[in-house]
């Protein structure tokens, strides 16, 4: 059995499974039935200036008679009363001392409301704290969450301020609203943030209703843009991750990640590309807490199959892999190949490359089974077939070197070698 | 041993013949089914519909909420394809070949499917369709059956006027009248009918029967042209002793009788035999079985590997208790007092194949002799042959010929479905009846020219 247990800087806890902050963290009821389902922590939902919220709150994009792909919502920061709030987080810290319980934080901008926020969440006993410098609605036009986040020079001075007081560590939890998550990183790293987290929701509209002609989610005839998550942002979580871990000055400290983690391959992935904890929602407030055993069961015996006995034994393994354009081998080439006795002759692989790519499939007629070959020298190697085909392991790409030596493209213009002439 | 009526309550006769394919009651239900359909490029399962719907895209518009476009597109192809949804035998056409079988995989229910974007076009009256301008052109169809509707439909829709001639008095045909209740019901066809003449230009005349009151040579007189879909006739005789007892049936008349006359009227014996194994046989011996018979025999004359019905059917049977006797073949039936008492069977071997490509079945000179009260034949149905004799139309023992434009040997005069193959499945027919009115259209611009 590996050991899953996670220490970021310092913040202890029995699995890198954190709750993020969000509606599922709100309150003792619902963090005490997840500390109790097995979740290693949470990132209480974000306190700050009172605010009252409004119906309805969530709308989600399903795909394909599979609900909640992506789920978007409207909801501000907690809306209950901060001493209710702050003594059952003490409650909390106090019944499970074993799990990670960090706070998230926004408060109103200026030093003072800083100082005294943090002064408040630190007399709780909780271990950490999260900065909240991505709420992508609502509070953005109060001059607070994503506004913050979208703005380097203003997100260093936030988090010198929060550093001038904080005595336990400090997260700091990026918008993903921004061309590059990098700058606002760097910048709360050189204000002396002790971790980043990322990423917050992405601002969205996930349709309208074709009968209202309103967006959702509805309220009152009108919406407003909500924040996406879920798995359809998983994706772009992890490019934007891996910016942060190849960067020289951000990947200086831990990074908490987050986006649409709903199963323990999610979370290998995210820490393969530098995370060493992983925060979910959408998947818990699609099905409960529960998943918590597959999260971890599941990450369990893949370490165990690949060797790992901690998970500091591959958090950021994959980081080196991801690398310029340029730097890739030209040299190497793969051609499809069709496993005959597994293909079910669908001709999505067809009508696939056919349509839209390379004109690189044969189609035999047959009645009612047409045969589909591979031309080997049409093929260009791009994956579509593979992709599209519904038989695992009927398509498989076979390695075809164009030649020995590892060739870029840099090499390759240098030396004037022929382009394509079609 | 007595055939009786009224064997059963009315409870009982309500769940015997109620719908032995239920439609998805909810929309989530069937969305569950159309999003497993991978959408197929070059489709098998269209390869092997006969009216070649394309069921990967109708699938696809249930998935996307166009019903409308996903009924339009059935019902463009086939224009019952409401009823084809409800008695083709799908496991060896579309659903047979759907892809997932390759996979070991149940198939997607496209008939369910299907049955659920017309069903709702049928009972909504969706004005799918929009005939063109009336081209004054007239045909005359006789045979309001699949054959007939679907050449009518075809033809109405290019703005020909048509006038449909139907010896019964409902549309529909053997849909109508030859197929076990428990698939379609009476309403439904009602329905059906209704659905293709809304369009316009399609005009029935009921109770009018070619060789009775309606001569083709007036019909070739008043029309720009005729269609004959006229099908085949009662079940082909037995050829044997004891064949004229009270208490042998005809397949056909009996399986009539249940959708005309209602369930308690239809009288059945105790002890059934049924000849023959194709979907007519299956639909005679289940249905004996649902109107109260306390056994029911199968008597076919090959094996299983020749019988002309699906397994799917022949599950049926025996999942309703009929008993099936193989390579068995009547000799004699026996009677007391005019009535049936005995069926007397030769017990069969197979010989060589014959012209169907089936090894035929050869007399071992053994017998065995079943204690029956009635017999239903149900070995085929036999062609109006004397009909088309008279009219002087080219036939192979009664089946019509025709060339490549589905015209007969008489100019102007078109055939299709059943008459011409012998009987086959509805939606057979529906093609053919297409067919037949490409073949009318080209026919009739033809003739248009040469004026």
């Amino acid at each position: 059995m590996a050991d899953l247990s996670t220490n970021f800087l310092g913040i202890q806890s029995p699995n890198p499974y954190w709750l993020a902050s969000a509606p599922p963290t709100d309150k003792k009821y619902n963090v005490l039935r997840a500390f109790e389902a097995g979740w290693g922590g949470v990132v209480w939902k974000t306190l700050g200036s009172q605010v009252k919220n409004v119906s309805s709150r969530y709308s989600a994009v399903d795909y394909n008679g599979s609900r909640v792909m992506g789920l978007n919502n409207i909801e501000l920061i907690s809306d209950r009363p901060l001493a209710i709030n702050l003594r059952e987080i003490a409650e909390c810290v106090r019944e499970f001392p074993d799990r990670a319980m960090v706070v998230s934080l926004m408060a109103d901008n200026t030093r003072e409301k800083w100082h005294e926020l943090i002064a408040q969440v630190e007399d709780t006993g909780a271990h950490g704290l999260e900065l909240n410098f991505g709420c992508p609605h609502g509070m953005t036009e109060r001059g607070m969450g994503a506004a913050v986040g979208q703005d380097p020079d203003i997100a260093k001075m936030v988090v010198e301020w929060v550093m001038e007081k904080a005595t336990i560590p400090v997260i700091t939890k990026l918008t993903p609203n921004v061309h590059s998550v990098v700058p606002t990183g760097r910048a709360s790293v050189e204000g002396g943030t002790n971790a980043l987290s990322l990423i917050n929701t992405i601002q969205s509209v996930t349709g309208v209703d074709l009968d209202t002609f309103v967006p959702n989610p509805y309220v009152a005839g009108k919406s407003v843009y909500g924040g996406y998550c879920g798995p359809a942002v998983k994706p772009i979580a992890l490019k934007m991750l891996t910016t942060i871990a190849q960067d020289p000055v951000t990947s200086r400290v831990p990074i908490s990640g987050i986006g649409g983690v709903s199963t323990w391959k999610d979370a290998a992935e995210f820490m393969l590309l530098g995370a060493t904890s992983v925060q979910v929602c959408t998947a818990v407030m699609k099905h409960g807490f529960r998943i918590i055993d597959d999260l971890c069961d599941g990450l369990n015996n893949w370490m165990d199959e690949k060797g790992f006995k901690t998970i500091y034994d591959f958090i950021g393994k994959s980081v080196p892999t991801i690398t310029h354009w340029e730097d890739l081998d030209i040299n190497y080439h793969i051609v499809a190949n069709i496993n005959q006795d597994k293909c079910i002759h669908c001709g999505l692989c067809y009508i696939a490359c056919e349509d839209t790519s390379h004109q690189a499939i044969n189609l035999t007629y047959g009645k009612p089974y047409n045969t589909y070959s591979i031309i080997e020298n049409e093929c260009v190697g791009c994956n579509l077939c593979k992709l599209v085909c519904p038989v695992d392991g009927c398509i498989t790409m076979v390695e075809q070197r164009k030649g020995d030596e590892y060739l870029n493209w840099k090499e390759f213009q240098r030396r004037g070698l022929p382009l394509n002439d079609h | 041993m007595a055939i009786l009526n009224n064997r059963l309550t009315t409870e009982q006769y309500e769940h015997n013949f109620s719908d032995i394919h239920p439609p998805f009651e909810t929309r989530e239900a069937a969305l569950v089914e159309a999003n497993r359909c991978l959408f197929c490029y070059d489709a098998p399962c269209t390869k092997s519909c006969p009216t070649s719907i394309n069921i990967p895209k109708f699938i696809k518009q249930i998935t996307t909420d166009n019903l409308k476009g996903s009924a339009y597109t059935i019902l463009d192809a086939n224009i019952m394809g409401g009823g084809c949804s409800k008695v083709c035998p799908v496991e060896k056409l579309c659903e047979g070949a759907c892809v997932y079988n390759l996979l070991d995989e149940p198939p997607i229910p496209i008939a369910r499917l299907q049955r659920y974007s017309t069903e709702k076009a049928i009972a909504q009256k969706w004005p799918l369709f929009q005939r063109k301008p009336s081209t004054g052109k007239k045909v005359a169809v006789v045979g309001a059956g699949p054959a007939g509707l679907s050449c009518a439909h075809v033809l109405s829709r290019e703005g020909v006027d048509v006038t449909i001639y139907e010896k019964e008095s409902k549309g529909g045909g053997l849909m109508t009248y030859g197929i076990a209740a428990y698939k379609v019901t009476p309403q439904f066809c009602e329905d059906e009918v209704n659905f293709i003449t809304s369009l316009g230009g399609i005009t029935i005349n009921y109770g009018q029967e070619l060789g009775r009151n309606l001569t083709l040579a007036d019909l070739q007189a008043t029309y720009d042209a005729v269609y004959l879909g006229i099908g085949v006739g009662v079940a082909r005789h037995l050829a044997i002793p004891g064949e004229e007892l009270e208490g042998v049936e005809d397949a056909i008349r009996f399986i009539y009788d249940i959708r005309e006359k209602g369930y308690p009227s239809v009288p059945v014996g105790d002890k059934v035999a049924v000849i023959g194994l194709g979907m007519t046989a299956i639909d005679a011996a289940t249905q004996a079985k649902r109107l109260g018979a306390k056994e029911v025999t199968i008597v076919y004359r090959r094996t299983q590997a020749e019988m002309p019905s699906t397994e799917v059917e022949l599950n049926l049977a025996k999942l309703d208790g009929c008993n099936i006797i193989w390579l068995a073949s009547p000799k004699e039936v026996l009677g007391e007092n005019g009535r049936v008492t005995q069926l007397v069977c030769q017990i069969m071997e197979l010989g060589v194949p014959d012209t169907s490509g089936r090894r035929s079945p050869v007399e071992t000179g053994e017998t065995i002799t079943l204690d029956v009260d009635m017999v239903i034949k149900a070995a085929g149905q036999i062609p109006y042959e004397d009909l088309v004799n008279t009219n002087h139309l080219t036939n192979w023992s009664g089946k019509l010929a025709i060339n490549d434009n589905c015209e007969t040997n008489i100019p102007g005069v078109f055939a299709g479905g059943d008459c011409v193959n012998g009987g086959k499945e509805v939606v057979d027919a529906v093609q053919a009846g297409k067919d037949g009115a490409l073949a009318i259209l080209h026919f009739i611009k033809s003739e248009r020219v040469q004026e």
